[in-house]
């Protein structure tokens, strides 16, 4: 058996896992490719994203963000999705092809909990069961999220191998569904690991980029001069960014983590620090020592800690595409502040990182210059982190 | 190179007896042990050596070699250090086939080639790669044949057919038969291949067929013998002993005790 699409993207991506999980993923792919062909399919989803999810999201002109310069910060608003996050619109497109399936339950891994909450509440409107792995440390500092999904009826597994974040989450997933594939379906929540997840996460996050292009173009009467989001594996980037792609005066600009600076050991820019690797079932770039080993990733916001990036991604930055830069944790913080104070709006730590090279661009420019940012969720998640850290001084407020 | 297998496998069918073949993480739980370690399984009579290099994400094991793993690289054991390891044994031991069982990673970035010939010239005769399934193992099974290093696959149960064909076609070592969905460990014991799934294979191979994951006792490789296996592999029932005990003493003296058992156990009929 051979896959039906080409898993690579240039030289990334691929399907580096055990042979016993090579039927398992050709027989998700075949799935998906009738589920998108099927009519009644996308009727399903494209029902449940507007009835139950709260699509379309909102693309917003800030205000008083970019004031005194000749910049227009729109923010496309996934933060007012249903669940708090862009994950959710997958997510329910998955859970609804492993019900096609005749799955029974849900495998998922989650860092900041968004992917696990998401997952959480399809799995609770579906009926479907969910056990959700999740790195301790992450649990330690995404305590409501693990709550909410608890209340949604999602078992949680702690993982306390590794580092015990997102990277480890990941790997216990997997190990999961070596021995579970039978009943129950790995719902990845990000456009990364082996063909066919990074193709499917893409076309079930395009909804973001088709709607923010078709907003774009009637509030502001033309399309924007930047795309900005963050990348950790790369969903909500990759799915802002998909239907821009024929738009070639459009920049495509990923934020990756920069966490407290490229140059220190505690980062999680994979695609501008990293080599190309094979983790996670895919080939792409990775954070890694010259054997091999993968090294521990870091980010004050927890869905950005991990060392590897989606395979797309690294293509798109091999074309020149799309550009890959980075925001500190300290100027992810001060973006997350600046939001709140001057707009109302709370970003998750994630979306901040996006936010804080939109202001950076913003501040340089000197002509009228649309930038979209995607705000893939809201920061409720984040205030008590922010807070410790606020308090205890060791970020000065910019 | 097939020479040491062909030539073990040989002895064994001559002599009715199953292969016992004993997986250990290299540098695990150090460098110095793990040495000792080693020289003790071929000291009490296993037929091969299958050794894994340690591994950041060792996405295909249980908890036992997930630590195993996770001692050898926090005593920084490294790739070149593995291979020193194997250079030692191979050294005192010159008819000892040895495998080594690694994730892909290591091989991709220390360079195909190079790596085959890092292991070829230590003195090894087979690699498995992981989480290199068939469909994406072609550039390996070329550095694999000009290194002559045979190659090694897994063949899960739910394989397709033209999967096993393909794997079929290579001139591997031997078939790693996984007995049954899951991550090693003896936590969940082996299920016997179904008779009809043996014959299948048989019906397109002579490669000898081993039997992993689960496999922790001597009732079993009774089983694996009924079931016209040619041998079985252990590697967490092994590894549970480092774990368990802290003196170098006390771990060599109960796996040496274990391998014993289980090698008795491959001369019964």
């Amino acid at each position: 058996m051979l896959p039906l699409i080409n898993p690579y993207f240039g030289d990334y991506g691929g399907m580096f896992v055990p042979q016993i999980l090579m039927p398992v993923l050709l027989d998700l792919e075949q799935a998906f490719i009738e589920a998108v062909e099927d009519p009644a399919f996308n009727q399903e989803l494209s029902t449940l994203l507007s009835e139950y999810a709260g699509r379309p999201t909102p693309l917003t002109l800030c205000k008083n963000l970019a004031e005194n310069t000749p910049a227009k910060i729109y923010l496309k608003r996934e933060d007012l999705l249903h669940g708090g996050a862009h994950k959710t619109n997958q997510v329910l497109a998955q859970a609804l092809l492993a019900k096609r399936m005749g799955k029974t339950s849900i495998i998922a891994e989650t860092g900041a909990g968004q992917h696990g909450v998401a997952t959480a509440l399809a799995c609770a409107l579906l009926n479907l069961k969910c056990r959700v792995h999740m790195g301790a440390k992450d649990i330690e500092r995404q305590s409501p999220n693990v709550f909410r999904m608890k209340l949604m009826g999602a078992e949680i597994i702690p993982v306390t191998s590794g580092s015990a974040t997102l990277k480890d989450a990941c790997n216990s997933a997997f190990r999961d569904w070596i021995g579970s594939y039978e009943d129950s379906h790995y719902l990845l929540g990000t456009a990364a690991g082996p063909h066919p997840y990074p193709i499917i996460v893409r076309e079930f996050q395009r909804i973001i980029g088709k709607e923010a292009r078709e907003q774009i173009i009637k509030q502001a009467g033309r399309l924007p001069d930047q795309v900005i989001a963050c990348v950790g594996g790369g969903s909500n980037a990759i799915g802002i960014f998909a239907d821009f792609l024929a738009d070639k005066s459009v920049q495509l600009i990923g934020v990756e983590p920069a966490g407290l600076g490229v140059d220190t050991n505690h980062h999680g820019a994979a695609i501008m620090k990293g080599s190309t690797g094979i983790m996670f079932g895919m080939k792409a770039p990775v954070l890694q020592n010259s054997d091999g080993q993968i090294l521990e990733s870091y980010s004050v916001s927890a869905g950005l800690d991990f060392p590897s990036i989606g395979p797309e991604h690294a293509y798109l930055r091999d074309i020149k595409r799309a550009e890959y830069v980075s925001a500190t944790d300290k100027e992810a913080i001060a973006a997350f502040q600046l939001l709140a104070e001057k707009e109302g709006i709370i970003p998750a730590l994630e979306s901040s990182h996006a936010l804080a090279y939109a202001l950076k661009v913003a501040k340089k420019c000197t002509a009228e210059t649309i930038i979209i940012v995607n705000i893939s969720g809201r920061g409720d998640k984040d205030i008590f982190t922010v807070q410790k850290i606020l308090e205890s001084g060791s970020i000065q407020h910019a | 190179m097939r020479n040491r297998y062909d030539e073990v496998f040989q002895r064994l069918k001559h002599n009715n007896e199953l292969a016992f073949v004993p997986f250990v993480t290299l540098g695990d739980p150090n460098y110095e042990t793990s040495l000792h370690i080693i020289q003790a399984l071929i000291d009490e009579g296993c037929d091969a050596l299958e050794l894994g290099i340690p591994f950041s994400d060792p996405l295909a094991d249980g908890p036992v070699i997930q630590q195993a793993n996770l001692r050898a690289l926090k005593h920084h054991v490294n790739t070149q250090q593995c291979f020193h390891i194997i250079e030692s044994i191979r050294a005192l031991n010159p008819n000892i086939a040895i495998g080594l069982l690694v994730y892909a990673n290591l091989v991709f970035k220390t360079g195909l080639d190079q790596f085959y010939q890092m292991a070829k010239s230590s003195g090894v005769d087979s690699i498995l790669v992981a989480d290199v399934p068939i469909h994406e193992a072609e550039p390996y099974l070329n550095s694999a044949n000009k290194h002559h290093i045979a190659p090694v696959f897994m063949i899960p149960p739910n394989i397709d057919f033209t999967s096993l064909e393909k794997i079929a076609s290579q001139q591997c070592a031997y078939f790693y038969l996984m007995s049954r969905p899951g991550v090693t460990g003896a936590e969940l014991a082996a299920t016997m291949p179904k008779q009809e799934f043996i014959e299948k294979i048989k019906s397109i191979t002579t490669t000898p067929l081993l039997l992993g994951f689960g496999v922790s006792t001597p009732t079993q490789i009774l089983e694996a013998k009924q079931a016209q296996l040619d041998g079985v592999i252990s590697g967490s029932s092994v590894i549970k002993y480092i774990d368990v005990f802290q003196s170098k003493a006390e771990i060599i003296e109960s796996i040496s005790y274990y391998v014993r058992q289980m090698k008795q156990a491959t001369r019964q009929n």
